[in-house]
């Protein structure tokens, strides 16, 4: 057994596991605020990655301006696609709605291919290319900043949706929607709230996804393990993706540093089955009572 | 609700074919099938023999998901079981063809009757999802196992039946449209059946149907054992008619495919089942055909992938959104005009 190396697989593991903590956690704010599995996680990280990829490569706008540009424009996506797709749904069995969520992916796929081909393109460098020593291990740097970022952007989100009003508002709508609504809460609102905060985090979250591995039409991949990370986590617990996201990171990594590769997926979905079978609502999800 | 259909005895409610429109019909829907391989071209006989097995599969999902209820997207993986075992009795055994798809049949019934085990404790979404690793549990074993040829895949000589070598899209017509036609048949009469209505009623509530005294675990693992029994023989008949099987055929998307199907032709109802596949199939093609027609339809071919990847999105959307019963629905409201002529609804 080689301790340092199993070091420096953790923490490339713990590192990734970040970017799906975040991702994850655009994924349960969604399905906190509005009950909707987005499926199409992956796809909203991919057009995020491409939106600034236009702003910053093909419009060349520097990057303080590029940023902000291109989430926005990703929030105005969540947004169109919580009136035009989930609103008419309300009420709806979630099936329908899975279903329309899977419809979504395939659309954002070919919208991207459409517009951007299906090349394989690269993001403009955004952090130095040192790269990072933790004692012995090495991280690459990429992966490193990228974790730092998400965990930064994790601990902002939290705080904000801790204390501030909107934040107050998602929570009681999550709680109760109805409850919320007579308590004077404009439920609609905390829904379009909830996407379009969804997609400018995984917009976030796909920038960095990205930098890292490049850009793609089938960059949507990356969407299934943050599945798996929510189910594990339990889908309505934001502490569930957290530590979801590390957990499978971490899995992920071993996975394929000790098997190789192609059991990278094979084992996260493994793992998925067996918390599927043991705890069916995640490690920190509501167990759902059903009665008659 | 068709109109003066008087039933006197319990018998004549619950026939299969109950009308004399109906038989009519069906009358005539067997002769263009009968007909058609004489009049169509090599390309509509390919398209006809590829719709027929999306059909069959569909027909199966459709027992699972649009009459029990269960969401399943392990469709195209039990569909690559049965492929896969119709591949490799060819080429190991020799066995007959029918016995091959039996095979084939059975074997995706285990597999069907493995994946079904989670659908006790979980359900809806949760179950969706555990379909998915299914089919990724599948799809690494299909890569990864001796038996099938890795990510190479197998091969298939053309299939035997009664001495005659299916080698034409002609010659495989009367082999695959006969045994969809024959698993529609069964699928429609098992709805007749306790069985049937056991699996109705775990769509509609399933914990009052075990108050009714249906044994939940049993029915939802045989309502999986029988759908990927019919993606199983469709699988075969996949095989037996492209003739190469990989890992890379049955992909995920492929079932969403399936899903789609019966989401666009009407979940629950037999006649959904087979538009939607038929529609599903044929909408690539038809934007194929549209993208030639028009001017320049030599360049715009870059851009029939993204395309299609997009109609099929929205086609899903939009019937979800505006149409959620599918095509079966507007089959029905177009019956129920021209029945109802000259007076409105």
């Amino acid at each position: 057994m080689d301790w340092a190396y199993l070091f420096e697989i953790s923490l490339t593991g713990i590192a990734s596991g970040g970017l799906y903590a975040l991702a994850a956690l655009a994924f349960v704010m969604v399905y906190k605020a509005t009950k909707v599995v987005n499926i199409a996680i992956g796809e909203m990280l991919m057009i995020g990655a491409y939106l600034f990829f236009t702003c910053a490569v093909t419009f060349a706008l520097p990057l303080w301006l590029a940023l902000p540009a291109s989430l926005l424009a990703a929030g105005a996506l969540g947004a169109l696609i919580e009136r035009t797709m989930i609103r008419p749904l309300l009420g709806e069995p979630p099936i329908s709605v899975f279903m329309v969520m899977v419809g979504l992916s395939s659309v954002l796929v070919g919208l991207v291919e459409l517009i951007w081909t299906a090349d394989q393109r690269r993001l403009p460098e955004l952090v130095p290319n040192t790269p990072i020593m933790v004692g012995e291990a090495f991280l690459a740097p990429k992966v490193f900043y990228g974790a730092l970022t998400a965990s930064v952007l994790i601990a902002v989100v939290l705080l904000v949706f801790r204390f501030w009003r909107g934040g107050v508002a998602l929570r009681a709508t999550a709680s109760d929607p109805a409850a919320a609504y007579s308590m004077g809460i404009n439920v609609p609102r905390v829904f379009s709230l909830a996407w379009v905060a969804s997609a400018m985090i995984a917009a976030v979250s796909g920038i960095i996804v990205g930098s890292i591995g490049g850009i793609s039409s089938s960059m949507g991949v990356f969407g299934l393990s943050v599945l798996v990370v929510v189910i594990v986590g339990g889908l309505d617990s934001v502490l569930g993706a957290l530590v979801g996201g590390l957990m499978i990171g971490l899995i992920e990594a071993l996975a394929g540093a000790y098997l190789g590769g192609e059991y990278k997926l094979l084992v996260t979905f493994i793992v998925l089955v067996m918390v599927l079978m043991i705890r069916p609502y995640g490690l920190f999800g509501t167990h759902e009572i059903e009665r008659l | 609700m068709r109109i003066g259909t008087l039933k006197e005895t319990y018998i004549a409610d619950a026939a299969l074919f109950d009308s004399r429109t109906q038989k009519v019909w069906l009358a005539l829907a067997a002769g263009v099938l009968l007909l058609f391989p004489f009049m169509a071209t090599d390309y509509w006989l390919y398209l006809a023999c590829l719709v027929s097995i999306n059909v069959a599969s569909a027909c199966g999902l459709n027992i699972l998901t649009g009459y029990t209820g269960l969401v399943s997207l392990g469709q195209a993986a039990f569909m690559g079981l049965g492929a896969y075992t119709v591949a490799i009795l060819e080429l190991r055994v020799g066995s007959p063809l029918v016995l091959n798809l039996l095979a084939g049949g059975f074997v995706a019934m285990l597999g069907g009757l493995v994946v079904g085990i989670p659908s006790l404790r979980v359900k809806g979404l949760y179950l969706a999802i555990a379909t998915i690793a299914a089919s990724f549990i599948a799809h690494f074993l299909f890569a990864n196992s001796a038996f099938t040829g890795g990510t190479g895949g197998l091969t298939l000589p053309p299939a035997k039946f009664l001495g005659l070598v299916l080698d034409t899209s002609f010659r495989l017509y009367w082999v695959i449209v006969p045994v969809t036609v024959l698993m529609l048949l069964g699928a429609a009469n098992l709805f007749r059946t306790r069985v049937g209505r056991a699996f109705i009623a775990i769509r509609d509530r399933d914990i009052s149907a075990e108050v009714l005294g249906i044994a939940l675990l049993r029915y939802k693992l045989l309502s999986f054992g029988l759908s990927s029994f019919y993606a199983g023989v469709a699988g075969g008949l996949w095989a037996y008619f492209f003739r190469v099987v990989t890992p890379e055929s049955f992909p995920l998307s492929m079932s969403i495919f399936f899903l789609a199907a019966i989401i666009v032709g009407g979940m629950g109802s037999m006649l959904g089942a087979i538009l939607g596949a038929v529609f599903m199939t044929m909408v690539p093609e038809l934007l194929k055909l549209g993208v030639a027609l028009l001017p320049h339809g030599a360049e715009l071919t870059v851009f029939l992938s993204p395309v299609r990847t997009m109609v099929f999105g929205l086609l899903i959307i939009g019937f979800l959104v505006f149409e959620p019963h599918g095509l079966a629905e507007v089959w029905r409201r177009v019956r129920r005009f021209f029945h109802l002529w000259p007076f409105r609804n």
